[in-house]
């Protein structure tokens, strides 16, 4: 089951984190960054069917959100 | 079975001598109950298991030649266990190499590397690599031993036609033409199949476009200390910047090396030996710090698709290997997942000749084999999209899994530079019977019997040594009385004779006193019951014949 409640602690502190993280990084260095963050927390996670949840619910708010730009 | 020590025979130079047959003076065509098109390893495989079964086999070849060049070099545990079943696996076995230490490179660091160790407790160990025509003349030798096979060299298939009963064939040979028909012609004819295309069929799927180079480099000594076998495997390597490189061994310390090129290379260029050179002589240089003399045996330039045709079977028309489906050569599930084809039809073919099984066996052939094909296709595809991104999210993430596999154990299990080949659970298959009682999933219906060490009478055997030509009924326990009466081989693991001397035959079958397993000719397991009636087992074997 995808969680989708509110689950992060501290999430100012952690969305901080996340753009220090990004801190001196080419574009191409960043999409690096992502791609082994998006690895590790998807071990951290491990179920496979979750992790499909995950994948649908990004790419879904992605196609909304671009359909809602284009309008 | 042969048991020779392989001869000093140049089996890259040997030539077989066409002979003209009787059938070529025949007032009118010649019948023959099945007639296998192609000696390359599906079609001996096919033709010696459907000799040994007693079947008349005729094997034409358009060519008099083993395999030009090594080719598919690595023969995988199933493979082998089918090739012990026809009599060829101990000398493809003594004659082929293993390896066990992997190593995985990125950029210029050793990412991991990996001790590739067998599950104790098999006969076989889970690949070995030898040249293609090693494979083809151990075949050969094999199939020359069984008066019941017989293979035309230089007899070329230029025609075929069939209807309900028969398939007519026209052959073109060094002394012209003429024609045979046959019950049931087997198209192992390599993936450009003539014959296919003789049935205005085709072969269908994805092309990548790219280009791979196979250097063999035949060496005076050893590469490794201590004449160690590893496999390397490079991606970004400096030498090569931006593609992948696989370094591996075969027989008689010819080592293969795969260098990936990319869509854009020239194929013609790039297989001048001045091009190969250097390619050679930089990996040589970065990989092991010096120079290391070596002669060129053999360089082939090859693309490849993965695709498979809509149905393997063509009413009397079946094909199996090659010419049925193609994947990339990532996983070894080419040659591999053609032997099993083969084995799959051998005994369908033979029980439907005999009469014991209605035509209909054979559609099973296709939809078996359709659907492993399936999952050949799947891994495969898989694996090249890993070595080769398709696009520059696909490239961030295989290079993100490569940069964490050096610190990070979880990364290590997706890189992917090709999964081991094992064969197809057949889930789903119509000749399976589903479980009536509790089980574990391993070894379930559909799936390949497991080997076991045993004992037979205080004497070191293996359990898929023991299981018969036909089917089994495995028993773990005393057989029923009825058993006897099945008409199949009772296999019995006792007190007495056939021992589980280590347990791990009750383990890998989930086996408690009773357990009956009933396994096919081709070792998958058909059906499995905790304490059958001989109703059951009845209806299981004509189940698995198709006949219910």
């Amino acid at each position: 089951m995808l969680k989708t409640e509110p689950c992060i602690e501290r999430p100012d502190d952690f969305y901080e984190a996340l753009l220090a993280a990004h801190q001196g990084l080419t574009t191409e260095q960043s999409h690096d960054l992502n791609a082994r963050l998006v690895l590790i927390l998807a071990n951290q996670v491990g179920s496979y069917d979750v992790l499909q949840a995950a994948l649908a619910a990004a790419r879904g708010n992605l196609d909304r959100t671009m359909e809602g730009a284009s309008q | 079975m042969s048991q020779t020590a392989t001869p000093d025979i140049d089996y890259q130079k040997l030539e077989f001598e066409y002979r003209r047959s009787a059938d070529q003076s025949a007032a009118s065509p010649a019948h023959h109950p099945v007639v296998v098109v192609g000696a390359g390893p599906v079609g001996l495989t096919l033709a010696i298991d459907l000799a040994q079964r007693g079947q008349p086999v005729l094997l034409l070849d358009d060519d008099h030649k083993l395999s030009t060049g090594s080719r598919a070099i690595c023969f995988a545990k199933r493979t082998l266990e089918i090739w012990d079943r026809i009599g060829v696996g101990q000398r493809m076995v003594d004659k082929g190499v293993s390896w066990n230490v992997g190593r995985v490179f990125f950029r210029d660091q050793e990412v991991y590397s990996f001790d590739l160790l067998p599950e104790p407790g098999h006969e076989r160990p889970a690949f070995i690599n030898l040249q293609q025509y090693y494979a083809e003349g151990f075949l050969v030798e094999r199939a020359a031993e069984l008066p019941k096979l017989e293979i035309r060299w230089k007899n070329k298939v230029t025609a075929l036609t069939q209807d309900g009963e028969r398939v007519t064939l026209a052959i073109d040979t060094p002394d012209g033409p003429y024609t045979i028909t046959a019950s049931y012609v087997a198209a192992c004819d390599g993936s450009r199949s003539p014959l296919r295309g003789m049935l205005g069929q085709e072969s269908k799927g994805r092309i990548f476009r790219d280009r791979f180079l196979i250097a063999d480099l035949k060496l005076p000594g050893p590469l490794f200390p201590n004449d160690a076998t590893e496999r390397w495997y490079w991606f970004d390597p400096p030498f090569h910047r931006g593609q992948s490189v696989l370094l591996h061994k075969q027989a008689d310390n010819v080592w293969r090396i795969d260098f990936q090129l990319g869509w854009d290379a020239d194929p013609d260029e790039e297989r001048k030996p001045e091009r190969i050179l250097p390619r050679v002589q930089a990996l040589l240089r970065q990989g092991f710090k010096r120079e290391v003399p070596f002669t060129l045996e053999w360089a082939s330039i090859y693309t490849f698709a993965c695709l498979r045709m809509d149905r393997f079977r063509h009413g009397r028309v079946i094909f199996a290997g090659d010419s049925a489906h193609g994947v990339s050569p990532f996983g070894a599930r080419g040659a591999n997942s053609g032997v099993q084809d083969a084995e799959n039809l051998a005994w369908k073919l033979d029980a439907v000749l005999r009469g014991q099984a209605p035509d209909v066996l054979l559609d099973s052939y296709a939809s078996e084999r359709e659907y492993a094909a399936d999952e050949n296709i799947l891994n495969s595809t898989r694996a090249t999209d890993f070595i080769t991104p398709k696009s520059e999210a696909s490239r961030i993430f295989r290079d993100a899994v490569l940069g964490l596999a050096r610190e990070y154990e979880f990364a290590r299990r997706i890189v992917n530079s090709g999964r081991l080949s094992v064969p197809a659970t057949l889930d789903g298959s119509t000749l399976n019977t589903a479980d009536s009682d509790g089980f574990t999933a391993l070894t379930r219906p559909g799936a390949v019997a497991a080997d076991a060490p045993m004992t037979r009478d205080g004497r070191k055997v293996w359990l898929l040594r023991e299981l018969g030509e036909g089917f089994t009924l495995l028993v773990f326990g005393p057989a029923p009385t009825w058993a006897a009466d099945l008409g199949v081989q009772v296999l019995e693991v006792a007190a007495q004779g056939l021992q589980d001397s280590e347990g791990l035959a009750a383990q890998r079958y989930d086996a408690r006193p009773g357990t009956s397993y009933l396994v096919r000719p081709d070792h998958h397991v058909a059906a499995r019951w905790r304490a059958p009636t001989a109703a059951a087992v009845r209806a299981a074997i004509a189940h698995a014949l198709a006949k219910a």
